[in-house]
């Protein structure tokens, strides 16, 4: 009896669509048919004035499944919690948001003097589900492929058999093709874990989550039990090792994607080490803390723009970025010409001396801002993620990794094409040599200084992103940035580029088996064996005045 | 001819050390036990073990300096030793508590019994007794710096790439011993002891006692030390600190003198870590981490280094500095002070403080002898600028 229920019902609703396409306009004609009529709609609405919650479940799915255009409107007010009933007279109202009443078997606004009794149809969680799972039926039909996208996904998750008739009938009309395989997928979730469906449906239900290949599937198909038909049982094998696949490949790109993201960040503050480190034979331990004001300068350009000019936020990394690099880079200046350059041949002392100034500015940091994280926010073109095959990237990592590709370009041309760019090579081969022909290398160490720290700069702006910044924002990074450098070699920024991206990748990939700190000890352990085999990194430099 | 090493070895300046250190070792235990608390001249036993802790991190800038002052590396994992000798220490301790912990297990320390631990990890076996712990107090931090040492020397890694691969190695200790599955406490470390050698460690006796021995280990090690730098061995060390290339074209294994120095250093370093834990209470992975590494580096720049006494005294003025703003209102400025330390070090007092006082005595003396004979007019004083005047032992 329920099934010939269904197919009435079905029967209904087809009539009632094509009635819809034909006469778009004559919406209220219909709903007046629908109403002489008194469809399951207007069945369902007592049931909402017992205040029962299984009564109220009861009427719910009888809305949900009416197919008429008012069952929308009266779910959405329910979830919302204007809908109230008179229990009295018998009647559901809608109450708008502008406070009116609507009568719910007709939605034309309420005449007459509201009943006295009038209160709040109340709801539990489980009706809350039921509710969702409603909504996202009924959604199913939305003019926007978005959401009816999104609908046949919660559809998919929740696999309410009670939706299968809406599914039906979207699934007949949807033109969209993105959107008819989620149906189809859906669909079959629905299909499989329903009990008494037919085999063949099943194992053509199998086949549709097959194709879909995500872990949900995995986890539909783990729910068919042993005892099932056993052509069932086969697709069902099958369409596990064929998931399994797909779901290591996936896992494979993705592992790739989360290296190549922390390679770019590592490369990001890694590579003006490289270059201080390549031109000048000094380690900044301070370079960590060019970083942090980078990502400090990005929150004040932030704070500005929040209370001055709120339109610009979606510019503001874009006046952040020029402005972290000449603060950096200023302050870098700063470093090299007050302290560093006085300490020219004697690199060890160099490096407890920088040690010293990242302990000033991150304590002049924490002075000045509190010790507290500051919160940096996502432009709007950052923030979000799309899905790409079985991984989900956001954009903010994405934009992170384009980013970096950019400022290695630029780096890479400005150290090939310009003048700086060509003393600065000279002097990192050789120094005395340099000096000889007339190039003045402390101006060059002045401003080899300044532009690694500027890029260090700029990384604290991207960094800012996707880190909490606070006064010991530098500090995460640094030693890393040493492995890169002392990985990659110096005086030449394809090894920093491969040494960032190849320790990125690597840790991404021995997390899964070692966990985030076993993996992180591996590489370290790896770097410390690698660098006997090459003690000066995979690029290193020939030549007699590296030993020097 | 049989005194001569030994005066060598003891010149005036080490003489003078080594009498200050025992006149310390007795004066502060009987200011401690035997002057009454209303005396004005009593030493608090909070006091006793704050200068116990200093006497460590002496011994600890000590072994540093062994290496960078003397064989030119500059280790930033220093800190590794000592942890690891701490840790050495901390399961002895560990293992005396006995059924005093709070779950009571006659075997499994408490962290053990709360991850419900079923027995002990291989590795704690033996350390209930003391004679093993003060044997793994020296041969762990040993072997781990020979096995560092020898990949490292060997493939002549120098300069600025050691620094930071000792570094790396203090900060993957660091993070492996943050585990709690690594069987050592994990972030809470070893901590509530009980005794030592059956004393009670909150005792002012102990207190004392572990003071004094302490003292007794830092004068055995500055010996040591000495003897080391003081015999033909010492020059080559020298040698190599200034040319290694040269040293190395002469003939001298080189790697074999940086192995042992460097191993000899990394047991001082674990004798201080196993002396330091007792007196303070408590040893947990934050030992492990790179900054203290570093801290422990500058207490020798400030002493000055290659002078053996310098670091000692680096190391106190340092600390008690620290302390001074560490505990009262100064607090938020104690990091630009430490940072201001490292900057200035580097800058105007490149040979430290005993470094700079030898050097202005040379000079004092030099000048009047330049006084008496007119023919010594200039090349006597080192140039300034060259990587290779170090400031020598105050000889």
């Amino acid at each position: 009896m329920p099934g010939v229920v269904i197919n009435m019902r079905g029967l209904f609703d087809r009539i009632r669509i094509f009635l819809r396409i034909l006469l778009p306009s004559a919406v209220l004609f219909v709903a007046a048919v629908a109403n002489a009529v008194a469809g399951p709609y207007e069945d369902a609405l007592p049931g909402l004035t017992t205040d029962s919650y299984s009564d109220t479940a009861a009427a719910l799915d009888q809305v949900s499944g009416s197919g008429s255009d008012l069952a929308a409107p009266l779910l959405q007010a329910l979830k919302d919690q204007r809908l109230q009933f008179s229990a009295v007279e018998k009647k559901v109202l809608i109450k708008t948001a502008d406070g009116k009443l609507l009568d719910a078997a007709t939605g034309q606004p309420f005449a007459g003097t509201p009943p006295a009794d009038l209160s709040n149809v109340r709801l539990n969680n489980r009706l809350r589900n039921l509710l969702d799972a409603a909504l996202g039926s009924l959604t199913l039909m939305a003019a926007d492929p978005n959401k009816r996208y999104d609908a046949a996904q919660s559809v998919f998750k929740s696999r309410d058999a009670a939706t299968m008739p809406v599914l039906e009938k979207a699934l007949a009309a949807e033109q969209n093709a993105r959107v008819k395989a989620a149906l189809m997928q859906a669909k079959a979730a629905i299909v499989v874990v329903t009990a008494d469906a037919p085999a063949a449906d099943k194992v053509a239900a199998i086949a549709v989550l097959r194709d879909r290949g995500d872990q949900d599937a995995m986890a539909l198909l783990q729910t068919i039990p042993a005892n099932a038909p056993p052509d069932v049982l086969a697709a069902v094998t099958e369409a596990k090792a064929n998931i399994e696949r797909n779901l290591a490949l996936w896992g494979t790109v993705q592992n790739l994607w989360y290296g190549l993201s922390l390679g770019s960040v590592l490369l990001l503050a890694a590579i003006g080490l490289a270059i201080t480190f390549g031109v000048m034979g000094v380690i900044n331990m301070a370079h960590g803390e060019m970083v942090m004001l980078g990502a400090y300068t990005t929150f004040v350009v932030q704070e500005v723009i929040r209370t001055r000019y709120p339109g610009l936020f979606d510019y503001s990394l874009t006046i952040a970025l020029p402005l972290a690099f000449v603060v950096a880079g200023a302050v870098g200046i700063a470093i090299e010409r007050s302290v560093i350059r006085f300490l020219y041949g004697r690199p060890l002392e160099t490096l407890l001396a920088t040690w010293g100034i990242s302990l000033v500015l991150q304590q002049a940091v924490r002075a000045a801002f509190g010790p507290t994280n500051k919160e940096v926010g996502n432009p709007s073109w950052m923030s979000g993620a799309f899905d790409l095959g079985g991984i989900l990237i956001t954009y903010n990592r994405l934009w992170i990794i384009v980013f970096t590709g950019i400022v290695f370009a630029a780096l890479l041309g400005m150290l090939r094409f310009t003048r700086l760019g060509l003393e600065m090579r000279a002097v990192t081969q050789n120094r005395s040599m340099a000096a000889a022909v007339g190039i003045r290398t402390a101006r060059i160490d002045a401003l080899t200084f300044g532009l690694g720290s500027g890029i260090a700069g700029i990384a604290g702006v991207a960094l800012s992103q996707i880190d909490n910044v606070s006064p010991n924002l530098g500090q995460g990074y640094i030693i890393d940035s040493f492995m890169v450098v002392v990985f990659g070699g110096v005086g030449n920024l394809w090894g920093t580029l491969v040494g960032a991206l190849t320790l990125g990748i690597a840790n991404k990939f021995l997390e899964p088996f070692a966990g985030a700190v076993l993996g992180k000890i591996a590489v370290l352990v790896f770097i410390i064996l690698f660098i006997q085999k090459r003690p000066r990194g995979m690029f290193a430099l020939k030549g007699r005045a590296i030993e020097a | 001819m049989t005194s001569h090493p030994l005066i060598r070895m003891l010149d005036r300046g080490s003489t003078l050390f080594l009498v200050l250190l025992g006149a310390f070792a007795i004066a502060i235990p009987v200011l401690n036990l035997l002057v009454p608390a209303t005396s004005s001249l009593h030493v608090s036993t909070y006091l006793v073990a704050l200068l116990g802790k200093y006497i460590c991190y002496g011994l600890l800038a000590l072994s540093i300096d062994l290496i960078w002052g003397y064989v030119g590396i500059l280790s930033l994992g220093h800190g590794a030793f000592f942890a690891l000798g701490g840790y050495a220490m901390g399961m002895y301790l560990m293992r005396q508590i006995g059924t005093r912990g709070v779950y009571a297990d006659p075997i499994l320390p408490d962290f053990m019994v709360f991850l419900n631990w079923k027995e002990l990890p291989f590795f704690w076996y033996g350390f209930q007794n003391f004679g093993y712990a003060m044997f793994m107090v020296l041969f762990v931090p040993g072997l781990l710096a020979f096995v560092f040492g020898w990949f490292a020397f060997r493939s002549r890694v120098t300069g600025v790439y050691l620094s930071i691969i000792t570094q790396a190695l203090t900060y993957a200790l660091l993070l492996g011993f943050f585990r709690n599955n690594f069987g050592f406490g994990g972030n809470n470390g070893l901590t509530d002891f009980k005794d030592i050698l059956g004393f009670n460690i909150q005792a002012d006796t102990t207190r004392n006692a572990l003071l004094v021995i302490s003292c007794l280990a830092l004068g055995l090690c500055f010996l040591i030390c000495r003897a080391i730098v003081t015999s033909k061995f010492g020059k080559v060390l020298v040698a190599i600190r200034d040319a290694e290339a040269r040293t190395r074209f002469m003939g001298y294994r080189v790697e074999s003198y940086k192995l042992f120095v460097f191993t000899v250093s990394a047991c001082m370093a674990g004798v201080a870590g196993a002396l330091y834990v007792p007196q303070v209470g408590i040893i947990n992975p934050s030992e492990f981490a790179p900054a203290n590494s570093i801290e422990a580096v500058i207490w020798v720049a400030v002493g000055g280094r290659g002078t053996l006494i310098g670091p000692v005294l680096g190391a106190f003025v340092v600390n008690y500095t620290k302390t001074f703003f560490t505990t009262g209102l100064l607090a938020p400025y104690w990091l630009f002070v430490l940072g201001g330390l490292f900057i200035g070090t580097t800058l105007f007092l490149p040979r430290g403080i005993v470094g700079a006082w030898a050097h202005w005595r040379a000079g004092v003396k030099e000048k009047s002898e330049a006084k008496r004979s007119a023919e010594a007019e200039d090349g006597m004083l080192p140039t300034r600028g060259s990587p290779s005047t170090q400031p020598g032992a105050a000889e």
